[in-house]
């Protein structure tokens, strides 16, 4: 499933594009110009990675095949809540499996994959280094301890609650402007 | 070439370790409280930053003078946030103070800063012997330790090169830039020291070959790609305290004549990344790295680059090719990087831990290394230790110390009264070893032998809940998915080890099953290129060797002993002792699988049912009614579950 390029992203790619032609067309570049995508866009759409060939003159293949050999490239944007569930042996030992598989169902999306509203998209992560807190979740930048199924409802439910409550707040301005 | 004593790195040096002794002095005496807040990615996921935040906005609001002092981590995850605060008016000497939440950064503000009351129900101890307050030395987590690497992880401010050089930081380096790099090379030779990246090659030789090799240009490569899920003491090291990595790296590029360094980190690291460059930077502008450092006549310039996670790439022709802008695939050795490595420059890589405890062998002496662990062996270990331990986290001990008195004595033992069952050592290269194994002496050649490895150090405690066949099932879905596909029976054989283990915990296991296993783990170690494809039969090798019995019983019985391989049990509820009426259970599960039958008590739908064990937590423990069985089919049968259709859901 591709997605679409939202107008930011083509704003953020046409950025991207002067910024190339500024870095020298070495072989030894093409993980860092990558990395750098990554870090402007949160995933490298395919236009990116036709104009990262065609500034190393490499085959856009080559730019592919060594996009996706390593783990850290994505190539879905993610959602605007980024669930990664920690898979790190700790984490495992103490049932993080779970967690993951109780996300997937309460979002009905896969692992890697973003919801079709691109609201959430779940991720597996490595070990985040707070074994001693394990299971552990990751929703955008705050660590969640000691998972358990239970509480997966009870943050998706509260995401909901809160966007819900921002958009009354929304409406209620709006009006009250009028 | 033999530099011999100059007066030049001499006086250079003095005066940077003058205007460090005079910042450090300018901290340690004056009377304002000083609080030392551990923040390396464990002390911030454990919520450090919320911590700092709460004691800023309290100091502030109460107008309390005090200096908070960023760390990096001590190592003693179990007990994060960790905050150490020295106040000195109040009489009390610093005291170590775990799991300090925001709430409790407030109170010590406002009772110990403010009145003198240091709370002593939160106190784990001092750091300095006293009369008052029991000192941390008299826990085993603390003097059973030995700390060379990690010595100064955790006391220093990371981002601040002088808190290091006030320890004695940099102080080797100008020491040995006055040496011959014969000298240095034969020091650590003697030390023993032997490359702490798992395979235990002595890094005296490494050094020695990189010398002898002819070249215009010589690279030295920080291996910082930790890939091994569960093991993080790199990360630490590069978190806590990353000058004395920079220390290590500039005496090995000088002993071997490099001028150029890569510090070569994951990007999944990104703390780490940015601390190491900002010390890089912080080096380079005093002087000690870059043109003619230190005065003397050498130059060393250090890049950092992004690893982007592969777990291969901890290989070090695999880490090389992927420096270069290809996919990090190892290749045949000979030649060897030190001959042939990074764009065909002689190159020489070094594991994070390596190069750190380098500064202090040159600085203490061979000989005072060498009375640290075992003959073969000196030196320290650092093991992250994870899983069913009661105080986690990374410990740095003498080598030759026994699994046993590691896991029992310095870790807590296992938590909930559980049995010990099996410790797995090395990551998805090393073993699991069982019970018998405890008194087993840590180093690289007493693990190797009982088919574990050091490997990267990473260390799991399972308790007797823990199913070796799922545990194996675990490490072999990861190194499949980190095979880079250049071997065959790498890329094959572990995919097909992968099925066989995944048809074992669901109860299609086979007859011959396990000798398939067998046949195929020794295919894969002959077969394969590099460690990884060599190792990664391991964690099914020796489970099967040291835990067979349950293997069989996953086969012949499609039984869990452990309870654990989900599709081999199954939950439900003890009617005698489930309490009419209680909705514990049903509002907690998950998926709506907890029924009422007929006398208002709950049962199970076995085929809804997730197994996520929910309503076993939930159950209060006064009824315990909820049973856990292997195989399924000893679920005594309840009732006809409604239909709930009708019930007009």
């Amino acid at each position: 499933m591709l997605l679409d390029l939202t107008a930011e992203d083509k704003h953020a790619l046409e950025n991207i594009a002067s910024k190339l032609t500024t870095l020298k067309k070495q072989r030894r570049n093409l993980i860092p110009i990558l990395q750098m995508i990554q870090k402007e866009l949160d995933y490298l759409p395919r236009e990116s990675l036709k104009m990262v060939a065609e500034h190393l003159e490499i085959p856009e293949s080559e730019v592919y095949g060594v996009a996706t050999f390593y783990n850290q490239f994505r190539f879905h944007p993610p959602g605007k809540h980024r669930i990664k569930v920690c898979l790190g042996t700790a984490c495992h030992v103490r049932a993080g499996d779970i967690i993951l598989e109780n996300f997937e169902r309460k979002l009905e999306i896969s692992e890697g994959e973003t919801t079709p509203d691109r609201e959430f998209s779940i991720e597996r992560a490595a070990c985040v280094g707070c074994c001693a807190l394990a299971p552990v979740a990751i929703i955008g930048e705050t660590v969640h301890a000691h998972m358990a199924p239970s509480k997966v409802e009870g943050l998706i439910l509260r995401i909901a609650i809160e966007k819900e409550m921002a958009e009354r707040e929304k409406q209620k301005n709006e009006s009250g402007q009028e | 070439m033999n530099p011999g004593k100059n007066e030049k790195i001499d006086q250079k040096f003095s005066a940077i370790l003058e205007a460090a002794e005079r910042r450090r002095k300018a901290f340690t005496e004056t009377p304002v409280p000083k609080i030392h807040i551990g923040m390396a990615t464990c002390g911030i996921a454990s919520g450090a930053l919320e911590t700092k935040k709460a004691f800023e906005e309290i100091l502030a609001e109460r107008n309390v003078e005090a200096i908070i002092h960023p760390v990096g981590c001590i190592g003693h995850c179990y007990a994060e946030p960790v905050v150490i605060i020295d106040h000195p008016d109040s009489g009390f000497p610093p005291i170590f103070y775990p799991e300090v939440t925001a709430g409790k950064a407030q109170m010590l503000v406002k009772l110990f800063l403010g009145e003198g009351d240091p709370r002593f129900e939160h106190i784990l101890g001092a750091t300095m012997e006293n009369d008052l307050i029991p000192s941390l030395m008299e826990f085993p987590r603390f003097n059973q330790e030995k700390r060379v690497v990690m010595e100064k992880c955790g006391h220093i401010n990371p981002e601040d090169i002088y808190d290091y050089i006030a320890e004695g930081g940099y102080s080797t380096l100008a020491k040995v830039l006055q040496l011959s790099p014969d000298e240095i090379i034969n020091e650590v030779e003697h030390s023993g020291l032997r490359g702490r990246g798992g395979a235990g090659f002595p890094t005296g030789r490494k050094w020695k070959l990189a010398r002898n090799t002819v070249a215009q240009e010589k690279i030295v490569i920080c291996n910082a790609d930790e890939g091994d899920p569960g093991a993080y003491m790199d990360r630490t090291i590069l978190e806590s305290n990353p000058h004395q990595v920079i220390e290590g790296m500039a005496i090995c590029a000088y002993a071997v004549g490099a001028h150029k360094a890569v510090v070569y980190v994951r990007s999944e690291y990104p703390l780490a990344v940015n601390i190491v460059t900002k010390a890089i930077g912080q080096a380079e502008e005093l002087g000690l790295l870059g043109k003619g450092i230190l005065g003397s006549g050498f130059d060393l310039e250090i890049d950092v680059f992004q690893g982007s996670g592969a777990f291969v790439c901890g290989e070090e022709t695999a880490l090389i090719r992927s420096i270069e802008g290809y996919r990090g695939m190892p290749r045949h050795r000979p030649p060897y990087p030190v001959q042939k490595g990074l764009w065909n420059t002689p190159t020489i890589i070094n594991n994070v831990k390596t190069l750190a405890s380098v500064p202090p062998i040159l600085d203490n002496g061979a000989a005072w290394y060498r009375d640290i662990g075992t003959e073969n062996s000196p030196g320290t270990a650092i093991f992250s230790i994870v899983g069913n331990v009661v105080h986690a986290g990374l410990v740095e001990i003498p080598m030759g110390v026994s699994l046993r008195s590691l896991i029992f004595d310095i870790c807590g033992g296992i938590p909930n009264k559980k049995k010990f069952k099996a410790v797995q050592i090395g990551g998805p290269s090393g073993g699991c070893l069982n019970e018998d194994f405890l008194d087993t002496p840590i180093d690289f050649d007493s693990l190797t032998e009982a088919g574990a490895m050091m490997g990267s150090g990473g260390m799991v405690v399972m308790d007797e809940d823990t199913c070796m066949v799922e545990v194996a099932r675990y490490f072999l879905d990861f190194t499949q998915k980190e095979s880079c596909g250049k071997c065959t029976f790498c890329r094959i054989g572990t995919y097909h080890l992968l099925k066989i283990l995944q048809r074992l915990t669901k109860g299609e296991g086979l007859d011959g099953d396990l000798e398939l296993l067998e046949t195929l783990s020794r295919d894969i170690k002959a077969g394969s290129l590099c460690g990884l494809g060599k190792t990664a039969p391991n964690p099914v090798l020796t489970s099967l060797k040291y835990f067979r019995e349950e293997y069989e019983a996953h086969v012949k019985e499609k039984r869990c002993p452990a309870l654990m391989c989900r599709a081999l049990t199954a939950f439900y509820f003890d009617l005698d002792l489930c309490a009419r009426g209680c909705d514990a259970c049903a509002t907690c599960c998950p998926v709506d699988a907890v029924f009422t039958t007929s006398n208002r008590k709950k049962g199970v739908d076995q085929e809804l049912c997730v197994k996520c064990g929910e309503c076993l937590v939930a159950c209060p423990p006064e009824y315990d009614a909820v049973r856990k069985v292997s195989p399924p089919n000893l679920v005594p049968f309840i009732e006809k579950i409604p239909d709930k259709k009708e019930e007009g859901r």
